[in-house]
């Protein structure tokens, strides 16, 4: 497979910073429709909705970067944290909006969900294991904990999974569009046991004899 | 109680009845053009009533609320989905057949229908999914229907269908399929013949625009929406108790009855209050309590004398 070009290594933190910003868009377009009352309907429900598919957009993002590299060769790594954290703003964007707009500081109302809808159990767990994860997200927290890090931010395998059931359980009727969250969310977890095999047959044998053929 | 604020809903928030029009015509255009080379809209004509026994003293629902956000999973899940998709839907010519247990079975046509004494009533609609609209439906009473066909003595339900138009209706075709089809509802007979149950055949002055159930629709306004059976094509009197699509689909979510209880949680939300759609807009605090028996308690707590409503939900 040929390789993608380079982006040429001085833009490389440029694009970074690009990503943060236009990552924002989506909230940022959700929130002048709703504040401008082009939302059409319960526009308070499709902005909390708007902002919480695009965490679990983001948290799937996250993930697809390391099967990115092993399967096309593509190194995106440099853009991972920047995902992630989008997700956890999202996320955290998504909580307000709910607990703002839609239940209005009602806070005995929203811990009384959060205790009884296991949807809501569940995408608040997801929530509280994400906080880590955002705090540690920043070269000081990696040189300090050291492989403790990477064994932390293994939990986002959890909270993507946490991610997508939550996504599921809060529909009526589980759609297409629930099910392919639920389908990338497994694949890209499920990656992880196996790649190790992968990479090994890649650099040995395997690559070769593919070549040869 | 709670105490009533009147929303503030500027004029200008309202879409002018020509531009929603147009919007229509288009819509029917592009479905194929049907409609509009016949001359004449087969639905949202002008449709005359008279003022009704029942009507609600709260701000309506804007018309653009009342047939842009619905449930019609017939044409989509989307809330907008039925809006949307059912521009090829056509609710003319169209009949009704009533049977069962009655002693003159009868199918009604839509002229028929549209020839009882139409009234219009304001009802609160409040949806299971915690939203609420107040909305001016037309119609008549169920009641003077059943009166027609003559329920025999050991009838005690009766069991609603809706039509099944898998090329008119794109949610009835294709790979994923939310529900099975036909949507069918029931109501036992004392409910039906409650004088505030209605078959409405318009909606805001007008016909019955297609995604909201034209040409006929059941309303009962003490109950979740999803028991308003839209597009209704068969009546059936029973002695047992019918199925309900939602019930089916889930059993533990949504129940027989389904009347509107704040006490009785839906497993996955509460249903201690509501949104009111249309008003307060984003930051205005639009939720509100939901009442006992949708704020029909009065008329209607009686038929449910002695019945568990916990085990009844």
């Amino acid at each position: 497979m040929p390789p993608l070009p380079a982006l040429p290594r001085k833009y490389h933190a440029a694009s970074v910073w690009l990503l943060y910003i236009v990552g924002l868009v989506p909230a940022a377009w959700g929130f002048w429709l709703g504040a401008t009352g082009r939302l059409p309907g319960n526009p308070v429900k499709e902005f909390e909705h708007l902002l919480g598919l695009w965490a679990l957009r983001f948290l799937v993002a996250t993930l697809a970067i390391t099967p990115l590299r092993d399967l096309l060769g593509v190194n995106w790594l440099r853009y991972r944290r920047a995902l992630g954290l989008l997700a956890f703003w999202y996320v955290l964007m998504h909580f307000s909006t709910y607990m703002l707009l839609d239940q209005v500081l009602n806070v005995s109302a929203v811990l009384a969900d959060i205790a009884k809808r296991p949807f809501i159990t569940i995408g608040m767990a997801g929530f509280v294991l994400l906080i880590p994860l955002a705090l540690t997200s920043n070269a000081w927290s990696i040189r300090r904990l050291g492989p403790r890090w990477g064994k932390l931010h293994r939990l986002v395998y959890v909270i993507a999974a946490a991610g997508a059931l939550h996504f599921a359980l809060s529909v009526k009727v589980v759609g297409p569009e629930q099910w392919m969250y639920v389908a990338l969310v497994a694949a890209l977890v499920a990656w992880r046991p196996v790649r190790p095999r992968f990479n090994r047959w890649k650099r040995g044998g395997g690559r070769a004899r593919l070549n040869e053929a | 109680m709670s105490a009533y604020r009147p929303p503030h809903i500027s004029a200008h928030e309202i879409t002018p009845e020509s531009v929603f029009l147009d919007r229509r015509t288009f819509l029917a255009a592009t479905a194929g053009g049907l409609l509009a080379a016949a001359g004449t809209p087969a639905f949202a004509a002008p449709l005359d009533a008279a003022p009704g026994r029942y009507v609600l003293d709260e701000a309506l629902t804007p018309e653009k609320d009342v047939t842009g956000y619905n449930n019609f999973y017939e044409f989509g899940t989307g809330k907008g989905d039925p809006a949307a998709n059912s521009g090829a839907f056509e609710p003319e010519p169209w009949s009704v057949a009533v049977g069962g247990l009655v002693a003159k079975p009868k199918t009604f046509g839509l002229e028929e229908l549209l020839a009882f004494p139409l009234e219009e009533r304001i009802y609160r609609m409040r949806c299971v999914e915690a939203w609420s609209m107040v909305i001016p439906w037309i119609g008549f009473p169920l009641a003077s229907l059943l009166d027609r066909v003559e329920p025999l003595g050991d009838a005690k339900y009766v069991a609603f269908e809706t039509v099944v138009r898998p090329r008119q209706m794109p949610g009835q075709s294709g790979f994923f399929q939310p529900l099975p089809w036909p949507y069918v509802e029931g109501l036992r007979l004392d409910e039906a013949r409650h004088p505030l149950t209605i078959l409405s055949v318009g909606v805001y002055g007008k016909t019955l625009p297609n995604q909201n159930g034209a040409p006929v629709r059941l309303v009962v306004p003490w109950k979740y929406g999803f028991k308003g059976i839209k597009s209704i094509v068969r009546i059936t009197l029973t002695d047992k108790e019918p199925p309900s699509t939602w019930n089916v689909s889930a059993p533990q979510e949504y129940g027989f009855y389904a009347n509107v209880n704040p006490e009785v949680d839906h497993p996955r939300w509460s249903q201690a209050s509501e949104n009111r759609i249309g008003e307060g807009g984003f930051f205005g605090a639009n939720r509100r309590p939901t009442l006992p028996f949708n704020g029909y308690g009065e008329e209607v707590a009686g038929l449910y004398a002695g019945m568990d409503l916990r085990v009844n939900y």
